[in-house]
């Protein structure tokens, strides 16, 4: 179920563009926002508001991977392993990040609080290496940056 | 050197604050161009420039301006391309986020000059906070009446949307930018029909860069001469070069177009991390052919670099010591394109995928002799044969990898091991 906020602002997305349709990308931020991923239920539920097809929410959001499919960890975090980032360390920040949460890329720890994926370049080369966790970025990362941000974000459940 | 243009302001403290940025001048060049000139005059002034697009391509801006069809009944739209993806470069990010009205200051300047009445911000869907930061700068610009009706006086109405991407590289392009804001899957459309005849729901659409777009409000507040007489003849203006990989001072360097690679490298990027020597860079974001250490002695502007069978680009610089394995290098790029293909043309979602396979094959010390040959080949094939220009931006560093460092390709197929110390891990 969407947030009555959600619904809000998915209900503010009509008539904003010259089609319908135009609004299915910006729904899907919407309840992506919301839900922190997108099921088909929620999708539905958008398309039915703004007012386009359930197939084509649908098809249009999986072409996209900026949006997870299924539910993720509260923190997601996202290594950039692009060729500039690699170059100053990426491999052995996954490493080390695998390590120290105990999951392999693309898992979430059994407590749900993290998520580790790998992700292509996020348009911060120059101050490699780098991550990206839910909206924020985090650069030129260390293992004891590393370590810091995890302390916190494990106290702050 | 001259001046800095586009970063002049960029450490200013509160720049993104619309009242910092017209104390530092700003909104003065659209005022300017509302009150002094007409949307045809414009359109003259940046094609006397030959400010050429910074997204990647170089097409000079003034000439797509240009060729906007006259006196249809159908709107015109704009589209800033601010979903900058190209490995290696980082540059828009920065303007936007530190200066965004100047960006929305040459949008405004921009709708003007073509007629438009709705333009659209598209922003990289990771770019949370700087679409955070357009977003309160266009809220600030509509309340000082800069966007909306009758803008100061002049008649002249326009709306700015921020459009935010989903995690796509090939959104950057334009044909598939226009799908995603259509609310499609964002798949590349054959070109011709061109975007400024049929573009945006069918109509006529102008895309631009955002350093391109950038720009513009100098220009009107310093004349097409005074632009025309910096960096080359043919490549004017400044350029912000990107600068990452193995180098001492990464980032943002605004410099005149046509500055040395050499220089960018030694003086400005303080060379090489540890003092190594230098192995290789991609002068021009990831697609662009890559350059070996003693090809560095070349300007960076858009024909020299042609001249020397590479590219500007999106001039996102990388650099590479001797510590790098190519092959390892490579495999990183080209899982990005296999990745990133839209699936539309054959040549390009199937060719990319065997790429990648057969570079892992090399890694994996399961590589044979003929595969050299083969890797080029597929690259060969795919080059010139796909529907957009994401397949040979995936068959040009392969080819170039190869035909420059063809010996540690070999290498790792004949039983050898892979070159560099860097660990390289590769998924
Ligand atoms: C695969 C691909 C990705 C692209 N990505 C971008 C991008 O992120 N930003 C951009 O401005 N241009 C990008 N371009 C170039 C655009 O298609 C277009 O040429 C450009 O935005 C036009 O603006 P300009 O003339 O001001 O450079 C890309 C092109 C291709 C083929
Ligand atoms: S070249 Fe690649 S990205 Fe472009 S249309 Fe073909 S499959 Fe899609
Ligand atoms: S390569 Fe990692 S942010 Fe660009």
């Amino acid at each position: 179920m969407l947030s009555d906020s959600a619904k809000e602002k998915l209900a503010e997305l009509k008539g904003k563009y010259p089609t319908k349709e135009a609004s299915i990308l910006p729904a899907l931020h919407v309840v992506f926002e919301d839900c922190g991923y997108l099921s088909v239920d929620q999708m539905d539920e958008a398309a039915d508001i703004i007012g386009v097809s359930r197939l084509d929410i649908n098809e249009t959001a999986t072409f996209y991977t900026l949006f997870p499919k299924e539910k993720v960890g509260k923190y997601l975090i996202q290594v950039c392993d692009n060729l500039s980032c690699s170059l100053m360390g990426a491999d052995s920040l996954v490493e080390y990040l695998q390590e120290k949460l105990d999951i392999k890329v693309g898992e979430t720890t059994p407590d749900g609080l993290f998520t580790l994926w790998t992700v292509e370049c996020l348009g911060s080369c120059g101050t490699a290496p780098m991550m990206q966790v839910n909206d924020r970025y985090y650069e030129r990362l260390t293992r004891a940056k590393v370590d810091e941000l995890i302390e916190k974000w494990r106290n702050t459940k | 050197m001259a001046e800095k243009i586009l970063f002049k302001y960029i450490d200013y403290p509160d720049q993104h604050k619309i009242d910092v940025y017209m104390k530092n001048g700003g909104y003065t060049a659209l005022s300017k161009a509302l009150k002094e000139f007409k949307p045809e005059e414009l359109v003259e002034m940046v094609k006397k420039t030959n400010l050429r697009g910074r997204g990647g391509a170089g097409f000079p801006a003034g000439v797509k301006w240009s060729f906007l069809p006259k006196g249809i009944n159908k709107p015109t739209y704009l589209i800033i391309n601010a979903d900058e993806s190209e490995p290696g470069t980082f540059k828009d990010r920065q303007l936007m986020e530190y200066d965004p009205h100047q960006m929305i200051e040459g949008t405004i300047i921009t709708s003007y000059a073509i007629n438009c009445h709705t333009a659209f911000v598209y922003i990289r869907g990771e770019f949370t906070y700087c679409a955070e930061q357009t977003e309160k700068a266009i809220n600030e610009a509509r309340e000082k009446g800069f966007i909306g009706k009758n803008i100061l006086g002049s008649g002249f109405d326009l709306d700015i949307h921020i459009f935010r991407g989903g995690g796509a590289y090939i959104c950057g392009e334009e044909t598939s930018l226009m799908e995603s804001i259509e609310g499609w899957r964002a798949m590349s459309r054959q070109k011709p029909p061109f975007p400024a005849v049929e573009g945006l729901w069918g109509c006529p659409t102008i895309i631009n860069n955002v350093e391109t777009i950038s720009n513009i409000p100098h220009i009107v507040n310093n004349g097409a001469d005074w632009f025309a007489s910096i960096g080359t003849e043919k490549s004017t203006g400044t350029k912000i070069y990107c600068l990452s990989g193995h180098i001492n001072r990464p980032g943002n360097y605004e410099l005149e177009m046509g500055v040395t690679l050499r220089e960018l490298i030694y003086e400005y990027g303080g060379g090489i991390i540890d003092d190594k020597p230098l192995k290789a860079v991609i002068p021009g974001g990831s697609s662009v052919p890559i350059l070996k250490a003693d090809e560095i002695d070349i300007n960076m502007d858009f024909e020299s670099l042609a001249e020397k069978g590479s590219m500007l680009g999106s001039a996102g610089v990388i650099v590479m010591h001797d510590g790098a394995c190519m092959v390892a290098a490579l495999q990183k790029l080209t899982k990005f394109y296999e990745h990133e293909s839209c699936g539309k043309c054959s040549p390009c979602r199937e060719g990319t995928n065997w790429m990648d396979k057969i570079l892992k094959r090399m890694l994996n010390g399961e590589g044979k002799p003929e595969d050299v040959d083969l890797l080029f080949d597929v690259a060969k094939n795919i080059m010139g044969n796909t529907v957009c220009p994401l397949g040979d931006a995936a068959a040009m560093p392969v080819m170039s990898f190869i035909e420059k460092f063809r010996d540690e390709f070999e290498n790792l197929c004949n039983g050898g091991k892979p070159k560099g110390t860097i660990k390289f891990p590769f998924r």
